[in-house]
């Protein structure tokens, strides 16, 4: 019986308690900077794009989302002809960043993508490249990646550069 | 002003506000309810949300209106019908204000105890034709209930009868001008409190449609605004067993001069409406058969107790309203 009394205060206490509901179109939750959302393609430091076209992200994913195509620029280094990622396919599992070699592609805390129209969920390469380095910065997969071969350790040959020491913490 | 034409007019009027006001308080619940619950409810149609009320029931309205093939067809119908009319008709005898009844019964009490067990026949009968399980066993609890909750419901008010001299509400009324009968029938509120809160098988007896055990319950084959009707129907009788409750226990329109009568009546009624829906909002539901013995093991006994003990200290003291 005093129980049934108490519960029935504490109850009545909670309607001057702040509300924990979040009126979304004004006001927006906090995403943690993993959250995974809308993805992305993002540029090494120097403004290259990182994707090297290597059909992981493709193989990876699920759903079948994505797909692409690898071209060749005259230097030798790959980037994709075209990145298709089909969203109203998309279930954003994030295996497409994990499978990726050099961190271009990227699930970033925005998840507000609503059209009216299906087939605008399908974005395009220039959709889905953006121009910054995304959560990885200075990270440049051609510094670090490489085989040292004979004679010449790693990033002595020609066209390379010495390669960053990740265990480092120093810049 | 011609009796006929007045009491045709407070009829219309008293069932327009009655229509709209269950309506109201649809928005009233959830809006408390989420309060409650730390959180808003709905507040996006309209100003706070108000519009919500004309959302439902053009939603409810344009569902399809559906009768299962296995159902007993005659009765499933007239199932809703029966609480919308039993309920409307107990509210003819609640007098809202000095004149403002439409039906001065000398036996006003018996009229709406008879009427609330009445609408039993339209959950059991609801169930009944449903032919469905989760049906029949949602009409079966609330006949058990009704049956059980029913008996005391009745004897917690003969304390008041006695104390009036009296079983026209009207009068029940006028009497508690010195004192309103909820001191010296505390106990009598109380089990009538809980037995209405059983009768109208609102939330912590809500076991007919215990929706975590029973689907819908008595109303799990209703569609359309056949479910809008014992909607309707149960935010009627929250009104109606929160209006008697005031007009027995509260001392009904009575209140300070500078108030007009109806709005005090209303106020007090709207008190005990949001007092339900705390008591929605905190208490959970009882095991059925917790609710059965707890009915037959306390409240009636108890019931019993208030009836001697109030009949014996008049006896001892003479009649305190000689009528």
């Amino acid at each position: 019986m005093f129980s049934i009394i108490k519960s029935l205060w504490l109850v009545f206490l909670h309607l001057f308690r702040k509300k924990a509901t979040i009126q979304y179109p004004e006001e927006k939750a906090y995403l943690a900077p993993r959250y995974r959302g809308r993805i992305v393609l993002s540029r090494d430091p120097d403004g290259e794009e990182r994707c090297v076209a290597c059909y992981l992200c493709a193989a990876a994913c699920p759903v079948e989302c994505i797909s692409l195509d690898a071209a060749e620029r005259e230097d030798g280094r790959r980037y994709p002809g075209f990145f298709r990622i089909n969203f109203s396919r998309c279930i954003y599992c994030g295996f497409c960043e994990e499978a990726c070699p050099t961190y271009a592609i990227q699930l970033i805390p925005d998840f507000e993508m609503g059209e009216y129209n299906r087939q605008n969920l399908v974005y395009e390469k220039e959709d889905l490249l953006i121009d910054g380095e995304g959560k990885y910065h200075g990270y440049n997969f051609y510094k670090v990646a490489g085989l040292a071969l004979g004679n010449k350790a790693k990033g002595e040959a020609q066209n390379e550069s010495p390669p960053v020491d990740p265990k480092s913490l120093m810049p | 002003m011609n009796p006929t034409v007045q009491t045709l007019l407070i009829t219309l009027v008293i069932l327009f506000t009655l229509l709209n006001f269950a309506g109201v308080l649809i928005w009233v619940e959830r809006r408390v309810l989420a309060l409650l619950q730390d959180r808003l409810g709905p507040n996006r149609a309209g100003p706070f949300g108000l519009f919500i009320i004309v959302a439902d029931i053009i939603k409810i309205f344009t569902k399809e209106d559906w009768v299962p093939p296995f159902a007993d067809r005659k009765l499933f119908i007239l199932a809703p019908a029966i609480i919308l009319f039993t309920v409307l008709l107990s509210f003819t005898v609640v007098p809202f204000a000095p004149g403002i009844v439409v039906l001065d019964l000398n036996v006003g009490l018996l009229f709406f105890l008879g009427l609330s067990s009445m609408g039993i026949y339209s959950t059991v009968l609801a169930g009944w034709a449903s032919n469905s399980k989760y049906a029949l066993i949602g009409g079966l609890r609330m006949s058990a209930q009704m049956f059980s909750y029913e008996v005391f419901m009745g004897l917690s008010l003969m304390g008041v009868v006695i104390l009036a001299g009296s079983l026209n509400l009207t009068q029940i009324v006028e009497v508690q001008r010195g004192m309103w009968f909820i001191i010296p029938q505390f106990l009598g509120f109380l089990i009538f409190m809980i037995a209405g809160l059983a009768e109208t098988h609102r939330m912590p007896f809500d076991l007919p449609e215990a929706e975590s055990e029973l689907v819908a319950g008595f109303h799990s084959e209703y569609s359309s605004m056949k479910f809008g009707m014992f909607f309707v129907g149960e935010y009627i009788g929250l009104t109606l067993i929160s209006a008697m409750i005031v007009t027995l226990f509260f001392g009904g329109w009575l209140g300070p001069a500078w108030l007009p009568a109806p709005i005090c009546f209303f106020l007090k009624t709207f008190a005990f409406i949001l007092f339900f829906i705390l008591l929605r909002a905190a208490l959970p539901r009882p095991r059925y058969d917790q609710l059965l013995s707890w009915g037959w093991k306390y409240l009636l006994p108890l019931a019993l107790i208030n009836l001697i003990v109030t009949g014996a200290i008049v006896l001892m003291t003479g009649n305190p309203q000689p009528n």
